[in-house]
């Protein structure tokens, strides 16, 4: 062994060390603790067997699922306007639409307050218009809105990118071959976005599945999986139920970017 | 081709409408810090009375949080930078193995995380109490970003051959790290510190499970006043955030879009 080697070695010590102690120990530690509760090892699957959590688990992925099609559509809609038309402002617009990247679940939380809560923007203007007062920002719906608020900007500045890269001369020649626009869109244009899309939409699921800020300033009594693990940790004291679903939360996101990341640019945050 | 006029539209309304959701209650929240009374409206005048009482009750956070993100990013670099020209030296099993564990906690939710190092380490009171702990939380979420653009950039810039010609004139393994490896990755380093200290100011996910009463961080204090605090003085905390956040996120936008630029120059 040369000594670049060695110091090679040596530079990846501190690494090795901090992950070990911080992450794996600690990770060991969890899939103890779930184990050990009066359950024993039957806990591992209490996100399955127990009827509360498989209902949580239910709503969560299916919150997920809609969250991430929602986003994907209208990014998917954002980024082809964006990447044909170049008009003035465009550059503002698009700052204007990714500005929200670095905004935490928190602060999106609040941000659908002002826009859906009880004093917000929406039920400010549908009372005038005679239609009542839409307040629906501490259910689901609010959370529903959160977390495409959340994922909007990450899957657009993907989206975009992609957008960018297609050969406006594909579409052209499907169309003067007689492909209609929606056959254009399905065959050449989708097709095209594709891996872009799973991508950012891998991340959106996982995003939508594990995120737990959105969810603490909306209103605590939303059943999601984060939630629970929360209030299953700090109100019920309840560790092996807390660490059981954590491992289960924490396989479904961890699987769901894995089986994914092969598609372009995962480097995007799953937590906010 | 032409445009349809009426898919065109669609588009254009679409686009306005997702651009009014992601910004209106961000400029709602900016005026709502700003104004005497914000169910009457900008008539009640405008005031920084909201902004300095935030200041008198949640300083500490915010000067907690500046310190917080600051110590990440010091233990992001010196264990990221060096292990980033470690596993781009050697590609293969190893590395790959040591990169896929080190990205793991991105891909796992911060809660999970947070529980973890709770119990794990959660017996230790001095530690569980000291800032210390969150900081720990921050780093071992921020630190795949710092290695990512750290060994993207090492990669592209050929480090083995620039390492190689120092070699041969003489220079020692830990000479050619500080010479020649730190200033070729300074791209990615700069890019990644961005990173890492924007991460680490946002954190609430891990941060509002490690924070003791004495340790809280900004977002544990937004979501704090959120909770309990007139809806003028968690708007004008939000504008504290969003002032200290918005430069940072501008800058990792512009890095980003000059890293682009050269990647176009450098392509042949």
């Amino acid at each position: 062994m040369n000594s670049a080697d060695r110091l090679a070695n040596i530079l990846l010590l501190p690494l090795g060390v901090f992950v070990l102690a911080f992450f794996l120990l600690p990770l060991v530690r969890v899939v103890a603790v779930a184990g050990e509760g009066p359950n024993g090892i039957a806990e591992y699957l209490v996100i399955l067997t127990n009827p509360r959590h498989f209902a949580t688990l239910i709503a969560t992925l299916t919150l997920s699922a809609g969250v991430t099609l929602a986003t994907l559509a209208i990014g998917t809609v954002v980024a082809l306007f964006l990447a044909r038309n170049r008009f003035f402002g465009r550059s503002f617009l698009v700052s204007m639409l990714t500005l929200p990247l670095a905004f935490p679940g928190v602060v999106v939380g609040f941000m659908i307050i002002l826009l859906a809560g009880r004093q917000g923007l929406l039920g400010g203007i549908t009372q005038s218009l005679g239609l009542g007062k839409w307040v629906f920002a501490y259910s689901m719906a609010g959370l529903f809105a959160g977390y495409v608020y959340f994922s909007l900007p990450r899957v657009l500045v993907t989206l975009m990118a992609a957008a960018e890269k297609l050969d406006p001369a594909l579409s052209e020649a499907a169309r003067s071959l007689g492909a209609g626009r929606f056959a254009v869109l399905r065959d050449v244009i989708l097709p095209g976005l594709a891996p872009a899309l799973m991508a950012c939409g891998a991340i959106a699921f996982a995003t939508a599945m594990g995120a737990f800020g959105t969810a603490f300033t909306l209103a605590t009594r939303i059943d999601v999986l984060a939630m629970t693990i929360y209030t299953e940790f700090t109100l019920a004291a309840n560790f092996s139920s807390a660490c059981a679903l954590s491992l289960a939360l924490g396989l479904i996101t961890w699987g769901v970017l894995a089986a994914t990341r092969n598609f372009a640019g995962a480097g995007v945050a799953a937590a906010g | 081709m032409r445009a349809n006029p009426l898919i065109f539209a669609f588009q254009l309304i679409v686009t306005l409408l997702a651009a009014a959701f992601l910004v209106v209650p961000a400029l709602t929240s900016i005026l709502a810090g700003l104004t005497v009374n914000y169910f009457q409206g900008v008539r009640s005048g405008l005031t920084l009375e909201w902004v300095a009482q935030v200041w008198g009750l949640y300083a500490p956070t915010i000067f907690r949080s500046i310190l917080i993100a600051l110590g990440t990013l010091a233990v992001t670099l010196l264990i990221g930078v060096p292990a980033a020209w470690a596993l781009v030296r050697k590609p293969g099993r190893f590395s790959r193995l040591v990169e896929e564990i080190v990205t793991l906690p991105v891909a796992i939710p911060g809660l999970a995380l947070a529980l973890a190092l709770i119990l794990a380490y959660g017996g230790i009171r001095a530690f569980r109490a000291s800032d210390a702990f969150i900081l720990v939380g921050h780093v071992l979420y921020t630190l795949p970003f710092m290695l990512r653009a750290v060994m993207a950039v090492l990669a592209a810039v050929d480090v083995r051959t620039l390492e190689e010609g120092a070699a041969s004139l003489g220079a020692s393994p830990w000479q050619r790290f500080i010479q020649v490896v730190v200033p070729n990755a300074r791209p990615g380093i700069l890019a990644g510190a961005l990173m890492v200290v924007t991460l680490s100011i946002g954190e609430f996910n891990l941060t509002w499970m490690l924070h003791t009463p004495l340790t809280a961080t900004l977002p544990v204090g937004l979501a704090d006043s959120y909770a309990s605090m007139r809806l003028e003085i968690a708007s004008a905390y939000t504008l504290v955030f969003f002032i200290m956040i918005v430069p940072l996120l501008l800058a990792i936008q512009f890095v980003g879009g000059e890293r682009r630029a050269m990647d176009r120059k450098t392509r042949p």
